[in-house]
């Protein structure tokens, strides 16, 4: 009896072990960071397990705790919707590219205005979050847009509470278009707002924008299309007004030069059909990987969602990277090496 | 038995006198033996429990110190200065928490200034009122609300509650007393039914039930013996209830109005949805979005970056810490005052 017992315990430690050993061996990386490509990088993860085996966890704590998991090496890879400067990235020794491609867009909740049909630009934007324009049926407004009759009502402006890659999206452009934004207020994260009400998150502001009468708000493009929110046009550029889709995101990253370097903010870019407030978003990792096979892993992780995810990012209303610059990403994964320096991209 | 042997056979040397006076057996008590300072699982039992009370103490002191360390750069930045400055501008990395701490304090007052009356009148009815049928369903009822999430006090507030001040209150109010000086200044603002009086309203309605059963307890406890006696001399139920059961039950009904209180101050969730999270102080309007300190925290920690953002939000965790041990320590104070005078008056 004793002996009995004795030995199927042993049998079950044994058994244990053997398990334990086993998890290690399974290929399990993990990242963490922005929440903006977050469902993009979900359904590519559990694709992606399905076709290989690899798991892929994507924790989505918001670009700083990204940046500061990856920082301490704590993950595999983090991801911000900000890109770093080149500056800091060496200084860190750590290395970005990018993923995919979004846009910020400005929703408003004004009765008898349907999607589409108002225009702005970036100095009646930046006017309106600096508490300048109060008023719908304001001359400036009026002026981009005679044919809407806009009531004469007080416009709520309203953001987001939290810090977010969103805000600084969208700072970064009243930023670069309006210089009293610039020197009163900047680009961040999260900055010193003169008005408006702060929602938390995206589903925050939009819920927000969709309560509150005369109200404006930015959000995610894929919020704008879930909730059906109407959307305004902005003028670019260019001097066109254009409607915020897949294309004009599209065309923004089309006119950046990503081959010099993938610190690209496009906002404000250049093209007919560009959408001011576009987005890349970005991975980060570690140049000198202490866990090496797990790098690779990464790699192959992303360069199978380049090649295969494009459908997947579409569906989810996220744009794919282009293919020319496909390659130079894959050409600066070279850069990251393990503890003797040796490559450790797929070859 | 055994204890009382020894003395006998300490008497068995001294025959005669054992003998003579047989009460002196008692008198004399054993001497104390080892065993009695205590077997070992008592000992250790003693140990535990010191441990566990030195524990959280230690914890306690832990807490503080690494908030301090983590708040060091903005307290050697701002110092006190970060309490009256209102600036909180993360681009410039200038960082003042007035408006966090004017929100949470005003937040948690108009909570209280709603919940403690609201309460009382609860705990009144359901103890001196209420027929007896709906007492048991009533009270059930009220301990629930205290188990709903915060996270859908929130939601509600934000998707329901707030529409309806907005339109119902808000608007009436600032129609009525707009052009009143004082009560007109109190009541600007867009009235969108976000800010320092929806929150603090939201806040009252989840710190009710807290109150109301606390207050409801104690005053179960009064001794029906002295409210009938009050009764029997001719006294109303109001007069029973200001004149006997509220002394009776006074340090009860403090004490849970500071666990309302506290609560009210902590409370994070539900206040980010309705107060607008707006960080400035441009007007002392009730119906001004603002921020609260929880808030703040909440919604900023996550992205704040290294350095003077995170040890601003640090600073504030310590500013909260700090205003949680002044209440707590004020309502020790306001007991010991009403003991004194309990003392007086007999």
């Amino acid at each position: 009896m004793k002996i009995s017992l004795k030995l199927s315990l042993v049998g079950t430690v044994s058994a244990l072990a053997m398990t334990l050993c086993g998890a290690t061996f399974a290929q399990e990386i993990t990242g963490a960071g922005a929440t903006f490509p977050a469902p993009v990088y979900s359904k590519w993860a559990s694709d992606y397990n399905k076709a290989t085996g690899v798991k892929i966890n994507y924790q989505s704590v918001g670009s700083g705790a990204g940046i500061k998991q990856i920082d301490s090496k704590t993950v595999d890879f983090g991801a911000s919707d900000m890109p770093q400067t080149d500056e800091v990235l060496a200084k860190k020794g750590q290395m970005q590219f990018p993923a995919v491609i979004g846009g910020t867009v400005p929703v408003i909740n004004v009765k008898g205005i349907a999607p589409g049909q108002m225009k702005l630009d970036g100095q009646v934007l930046g006017d309106i979050y600096l508490g300048k324009i109060t008023k719908w049926n304001d001359p400036a407004i009026k002026a981009l847009n005679p044919t809407l009759s806009l009531p004469d009502a007080t416009i709520a402006p309203v953001r987001r509470a939290d810090g977010s890659g969103t805000t600084f999206n969208f700072t970064n452009y009243l930023s670069r278009v309006h210089p009293e934004w610039k020197t009163k207020v900047g680009e961040g994260t999260a900055v010193n707002w003169p008005v408006g009400a702060g929602g938390k998150g995206n589903e925050g502001v939009a819920a927000f924008v969709n309560r509150l009468p005369n109200s404006i708000g930015y959000v995610e493009y894929s919020y704008v299309k879930q909730n059906k929110m109407t959307y305004t046009l902005l003028k670019n550029k260019d001097g066109v007004f254009v409607k915020p889709d897949e294309t004009s995101f599209a065309a923004a990253a089309a006119g950046a030069d990503w081959n010099k370097s993938f610190y690209q903010l496009i906002t404000d870019q250049p093209g007919k059909n560009a959408w001011p407030i576009s987005t890349a978003t970005f991975i980060l990792m570690q140049l000198k990987q202490d866990k090496p096979a797990n790098a690779t892993e990464v790699f192959k992780f992303f360069a199978w969602a380049y090649k295969n995810g494009d459908k997947t990012a579409a569906a989810l209303d996220y744009v794919p990277m282009p293919d020319s610059v496909i390659g130079s990403i894959e050409k600066a994964w070279s850069k990251v090496t393990d503890a003797s320096g040796k490559s450790v991209a797929i070859k | 038995m055994s204890i009382t042997l020894p003395a006998n056979e300490n008497s068995l040397h001294r025959p005669i006198q054992s003998v003579n006076l047989p009460g002196r057996v008692m008198t004399n008590p054993p001497p104390m033996k080892k065993a009695r300072s205590g077997p070992l699982a008592d000992r250790l039992f003693g140990l535990a429990a010191k441990s566990a009370a030195v524990f959280t103490l230690v914890v306690l002191a832990a807490i503080l110190v690494s908030l301090t360390i983590s708040a060091w750069p903005a307290i050697a930045k701002f110092g006190f200065g970060f309490l009256t400055s209102s600036t909180w501008d993360p681009v410039k990395e200038d960082f003042g928490g007035l408006v966090m701490i004017y929100g949470t304090v005003m937040t948690s007052a108009i909570a209280l200034l709603i919940a403690v009356p609201v309460s009382f009148g609860i705990a009144l009815f359901l103890t001196e009122l209420s027929p007896a049928w709906l007492k048991r369903p009533l009270g059930t009822a009220i301990e629930l609300l205290a188990a709903v999430p915060s996270i859908v006090y929130g939601m509600w507030g934000l998707l329901v509650f707030s529409p309806v001040l907005s339109t119902y209150v808000q608007q009436p109010l600032q129609k009525a007393f707009g052009d009143v000086p004082v009560l007109g200044s109190l009541f600007s603002g867009a009235p969108v039914g976000i800010g320092i009086l929806s929150a603090g309203i939201i806040l009252a309605i989840m710190i009710i039930p807290f109150i109301a059963s606390v207050m409801r307890d104690v005053f179960e406890v009064t001794p029906t013996l002295l409210k009938e006696s009050a009764y029997g001399l001719g006294a109303t139920t109001w007069e029973v209830v200001s004149k006997v059961v509220l002394p009776y039950t006074k340090a009860g009904v403090v004490g849970g109005i500071m666990l309302g209180l506290g609560r009210a101050i902590g409370e994070t969730m539900a206040i980010t949805f309705v107060i607008g999270n707006f960080n400035q102080l441009n007007s002392l309007s009730l119906f001004e979005a603002a921020n609260s300190i929880t808030s703040a925290l909440a919604n900023e920690f996550a992205e704040a970056g290294e350095g003077l953002h995170q040890g601003a939000l640090m600073y504030l965790g310590l500013v909260l810490f700090f205003i949680t041990f002044v209440v707590l320590a004020l309502s020790k104070i306001l007991l010991a005052q009403l003991q004194k005078n309990e003392g007086a008056k007999t």
